[in-house]
């Protein structure tokens, strides 16, 4: 369970992108998390929402998109898509093949609320 | 709505501290293995095997981490090897920063194998790299031979498979081959041992992989 770590590494980069200013209009953050990461997807969504209550990115929350296992096979150059992490080709059974996703673990998206801009 | 683009790796801060400590690792010529396993798969018995076979010939330090406790460390100072133990305190991994940290107080002269024992949990500590330059899992015959299918992503981070507790395979619901086999499922290119820290089967022969990986 370090989700919780996770969650504080996910807001560090909100902090770094957004000005100070314009967090509170932060609505969505957008994440890349590949099946074996290594974290649990449901648990980061709890984590976030209780790491930025009483916070001025209370009103943010998590859009992750899941991004399947997927191998490619060197000898056949086939790709194969899995979610237990066999790296062995399942058509040819050549063992040389390539992890092509499934370990992503990044931010990759703020959206934020533009209501408040031109307010004085 | 307007969307800022980041691109951002979540651990892209242990990612870098992790290329310092695999940096100061290069500088002193040390072999350095990440050591992960569950709890109670044998990781600091083979720890102690490990130094009683090199018996002082390879200058080995050690790296303890627990989430409570500094037992293991008293149990490597035994040995009368330099010992640093991490207390998590409820963290379920090493990450860089907290190795970066315990290096200050581990003296490196002369080493040349740095053994990191990470907190026993199959899943955190395979995303944070440390700088090793392996990662070595421990998998035990009592916990049955489906672990590598339940917890891919550690056996697919590891150089080195140890499968530990051999000599209790007549008593426990294990198939060797069925374990060694969805271990290579996951990862092909794994090395794997067999070892007893009772009987010593295998020590030799894991100590001697050690041994030929050392940077000379």
């Amino acid at each position: 369970m370090h989700e919780l770590s996770i969650a504080q590494n996910v807001l560090d980069i909100v902090r770094q992108s957004v000005p100070e200013s314009e967090l509170q209009d932060v609505r969505t953050i957008r994440m890349k998390v590949g099946m074996l990461s290594g974290v649990v997807a449901d648990s980061l969504e709890f984590c976030i929402s209780a790491v930025v209550a009483g916070t001025s990115l209370s009103g943010a929350k998590l859009d992750i998109e899941l991004v399947p296992f997927r191998i490619r096979c060197r000898a056949c150059e086939r790709e194969f898509a899995n979610d237990i992490g066999y790296v062995i080709c399942p058509e040819c059974g050549g063992v040389e093949t390539t992890i092509v996703s499934g370990r992503e673990l990044q931010v990759t998206e703020i959206e934020l609320d533009d209501h408040q801009k031109g307010r004085p | 709505m307007s969307i800022v683009t980041v691109e951002r790796k979540v651990l892209e801060k242990n990612d870098e501290i992790a290329r310092r400590n695999r940096a100061l690792f290069s500088s002193k010529n040390l072999f350095v293995i990440n050591l992960v396993s569950s709890p109670g798969s044998g990781k600091t018995s083979i720890l102690e095997q490990t130094l009683e076979y090199f018996d002082h010939r390879v200058p080995v330090a050690v790296i303890e981490g627990d989430v409570q406790t500094d037992f293991d460390a008293q149990r490597i100072a035994r040995y009368k090897t330099p010992v640093v133990q991490i207390v998590t305190n409820g963290g379920c991994h090493l990450d860089a920063k907290l190795v970066e940290d315990a290096l200050r107080s581990l003296p490196l002269e002369g080493i040349r194998l740095l053994i990191i024992e990470n907190v026993g949990n199959l899943v955190c500590p395979s995303g944070y790299d440390l700088g090793e330059a392996v990662k070595v899992v421990v998998a035990s015959t009592t916990e049955g031979d489906d672990k590598p299918l339940k917890y891919p992503a550690m056996f697919q981070h590891a150089s080195v498979l140890l499968i530990n507790k051999i000599d209790l395979l007549p008593y426990v619901n294990c198939n060797l081959n069925a374990l060694k086999a969805n271990a290579l499922k996951i990862n092909p290119t794994l090395q794997v041992f067999e070892t007893s820290c009772t009987t010593k089967a295998g020590i030799a022969q894991w100590c001697s992989w050690l041994e030929a990986n050392l940077h000379t």
